[in-house]
């Protein structure tokens, strides 16, 4: 994904729409990352020219955030939540299983671009917690049991292309 | 608006989300065409009812039977037996743990039954995406009253008069906010919704702007007319998907017929509100980092004074409300400062919206009058600790609030209280803790939340946070020393007092808290090497 051309005249596009806007930069940044799935560099430093700020500040703001990524993810990006509502139902069980089927630690990517392991802030169904969210499907009540059939779930739906790509 | 002798309410808050709410409603919508009822009950998408560990609920009206844990192939069951029979199905109705007898109606349940509800008199009621069944509740009534026979003045005066303190954590004034804010000098002002909800533990604001959005969008209007404003922003967490696309059709549909926009109900009054999204920090949640993001930057706290009533957002005069804030403000306007102070404490008067969650059997939100005691809401409301096993703690006000141990359950709830008890009212988050849980083990939870969270701008916060999650796992692993405990309340006192947003000054209160009632677990791990629970690694020596 790292080598996907960026199209300029699509960023120009999506920073004219909140350039009149006051406070521009973050509904800016939050449409390019809904757009291209992470922010590159390339993407940050088109929007420092076009907003005629300093890349420094660009790249502080959208570092400082954690919906925004600096890097790219997989096609599915499980977030999961460990604060202490969830903590104390047994996040750390399911953060362990998740790990384990699918060999990679919090924070990477599988091999086959399939998955990313991250940790979200809470996401405010602690009712029902341990909580995983897949992009946007929200899963609760887990115990580490369920994850199989979560990640067979998500592999399936997977274009057959990118599976053991 | 046609008329139906029945309604079927499925929840439709996030948490029966999971629970394919869709396919139930579906499934009730071809169960009653199946019957020909269709033209007699009708299927509404609502909010959350709250009881969401019980989900998926269904609520039939007009009798109110409570149905927990619905599945679609329950929808024809109730439709041919309880909408068509008139029997209630009694296997799926709501039984208390500890109450034999199946309870029918869901104001019948001990869940419900303590609750007074004011901010969420819609939610779980209507439909929240219908503007016309907030007006037939009398929606948007009292922005008519204030427009129409009251001053800015009086309005303020009024919501003063009632006492109401906000409901973000601070618990300030918001009577004289207004005040400050209208009296201060500067144009444009802005009203700021603060819906950036991002305490563990808490999901009242979700749930208002899920299941009522436009009780929010009255009180903000009446805010702009008192202080003077046009312009309003809502500030909601970038997690919030459904709040935002909820709140934006009730933005629409009440533009669309006046309510907001240009020369509302004809007056000459102009309110627009437009919605801006967090981005993933729990430190915008202070409300002049929330300031700074909205303006386009890192979400760094300012130094205060100046307050936001003087020197808000973009500079100029602002208040900053929360959400629940805001969602008492049409009902205070609309039956007055002394019904409101009829519910409630002398000094906290209203009512006040808990989330539970950790150990309990009904996890799920709650509103009740200030001043109701934690053994109330946990034992009467929640149903009490499930499996069998023993209340340890309870943390009140979310991750950033203290540890109530046992002997303090019969604490009433409300700001100053809890505040002299060492913790907080704070959000109104409960995570309630059994006694499998190991009190260090817990508080590392709580430490490395605060390391992840700290802005970095103040040096107490973003150091101390880090010493303290280290000190924390040395204890864990059976390598502490006796000095740890000394140098850790010594730390705490430090953040507490010289950090420069809350953020930093309440992050060692759950260490200092736990210090205080759970002192010989914490010894047991440094002199013993061992974790009495049997959660840490020190256990294994």
């Amino acid at each position: 994904m790292a080598d996907v051309k960026v199209d300029i005249s699509k960023i120009d596009e999506i920073l004219d729409k909140h350039k009149d806007k006051p406070g521009p930069l973050m509904p800016a940044l939050q449409e390019l990352e809904r757009e291209f799935g992470w922010l590159g560099p390339d993407v940050l430093i088109r929007v420092a020219q076009r907003f005629d700020i300093p890349p420094s500040k660009v790249y502080g703001v959208a570092s400082f955030y954690t919906l925004f990524s600096l890097k790219p993810k997989g096609r599915y990006v499980i977030s999961i939540c460990q604060d202490a509502p969830c903590h104390v139902l047994g996040a750390q069980a399911v953060i362990k299983e998740l790990e384990k089927q699918l060999g990679i630690s919090m924070g990477q990517t599988t091999p086959d671009g399939l998955f990313t392991l991250e940790i979200t802030s809470c996401l405010g169904v602690c009712g029902v917690g341990p909580v995983i969210d897949i992009n946007g499907e929200v899963f609760g009540n887990l115990t580490p049991a369920h994850i199989p059939a979560i990640l067979a779930k998500f592999r399936e739906k997977a274009p057959a292309k990118e599976v053991g790509r | 608006m046609k008329l139906y002798r029945s309604h079927i309410l499925v929840c439709h808050g996030a948490n029966c989300s999971m629970k394919a709410p869709q396919a139930i409603v579906q499934a009730f919508a071809k169960a009653l065409a199946d019957n020909r009822l269709e033209d007699e009950a009708k299927v509404v998408e609502t909010g959350c009812f709250g009881l969401c560990e019980q989900g998926l609920t269904v609520v039939v009206f007009p009798d109110g039977t409570l149905y927990c844990k619905v599945k679609p192939e329950d929808a024809a069951e109730i439709v041919t037996e309880h909408i068509l029979k008139g029997r209630i199905v009694q296997r799926l109705v709501y039984r208390a743990p500890e109450q034999p007898k199946a309870v029918q109606t869901y104001a019948e349940t001990p869940y419900f039954a303590r609750q007074v509800r004011v901010v969420l008199r819609n939610c779980g009621v209507i439909d929240p995406d219908s503007i016309d069944e907030y007006i037939a509740r009398g929606g948007y009534r009292a922005l008519g009253k204030a427009l129409t026979s009251m001053t800015p003045a009086t309005v303020i005066e009024e919501i003063q008069n009632s006492k109401l303190r906000g409901r973000g954590g601070a618990g300030f004034p918001t009577g004289l906010k207004w005040r400050f804010a209208s009296r201060a000098e500067g144009s444009p002002k802005y009203v700021v919704c603060n819906a950036d909800e991002g305490e563990p533990g808490t999901f009242k604001d979700r749930l208002i702007l899920e299941g009522d959005p436009h009780s929010l969008l009255e009180g903000m209007a009446i805010c702009g007319y008192a202080i003077g404003s046009n312009k309003g922003y809502i500030y909601i967490r970038g997690e919030y998907e459904l709040s935002v696309k909820r709140v934006q059709k009730a933005i629409d549909d009440a533009m669309a017929i006046g309510l907001l926009g240009k020369g509302i109900l004809g007056t000459s009054i102009d309110f627009d509100v437009e919605i801006r999204l967090g981005a993933g920090a729990y430190v915008c949640g202070e409300e002049t980092a929330l300031f700074e993001s909205l303006e386009g930057g890192r979400g760094e706290p300012r130094i205060k004074p100046p307050y936001p009533t003087d020197a808000g957002l973009f500079g100029k005069p602002t208040v900053i409300n929360n959400v629940e804030t805001l969602a008492n403000v049409a009902p205070i306007i609309e039956n007055g400062a002394d019904w409101f102070k009829s519910t409630g404490t002398v000094n906290t008067p209203g009512t006040k919206v808990f989330t539970l969650c950790g150990n309990i059997v009904n996890g799920g939100l709650i509103e009740v009058p200030m001043g109701i005691t934690l053994r109330e809401i946990i034992y009467e409301m929640g149903g009490g600790i499930p499996n069998g096993r023993r209340f340890k703690m309870a943390q009140t006000g979310g991750t950033s609030g203290g540890c109530l141990p046992e002997g303090m359950l019969d604490v009433p709830m409300d700001y100053d209280t809890l505040a002299a008890a060492g913790t907080a009212l704070g959000s109104g988050a409960l995570l309630i803790i059994d006694d499998s849980h190991c009190i260090v083990d817990v508080a590392r939870s709580f430490a490395r939340f605060f390391v992840h969270e700290s802005c970095g701008k103040c040096v107490p916060c973003r150091e101390g946070t880090k010493q303290i999650l280290r000190t924390l796992d040395r204890i864990a692993e059976g390598k502490g020393v006796p000095a740890d405990l000394q140098n850790l309340e010594v730390l705490a006192r430090v953040m507490y007092k010289t950090s420069l947003c809350p953020l930093g000054q309440t992050a060692p209160l759950p260490v200092m808290t736990t210090l205080k009632y759970f002192r010989n677990e914490y010894e047991a791990h440094i002199k013993n090497k061992a974790c009495p629970a049997g959660v840490c690694a020190a256990a294994v020596d």
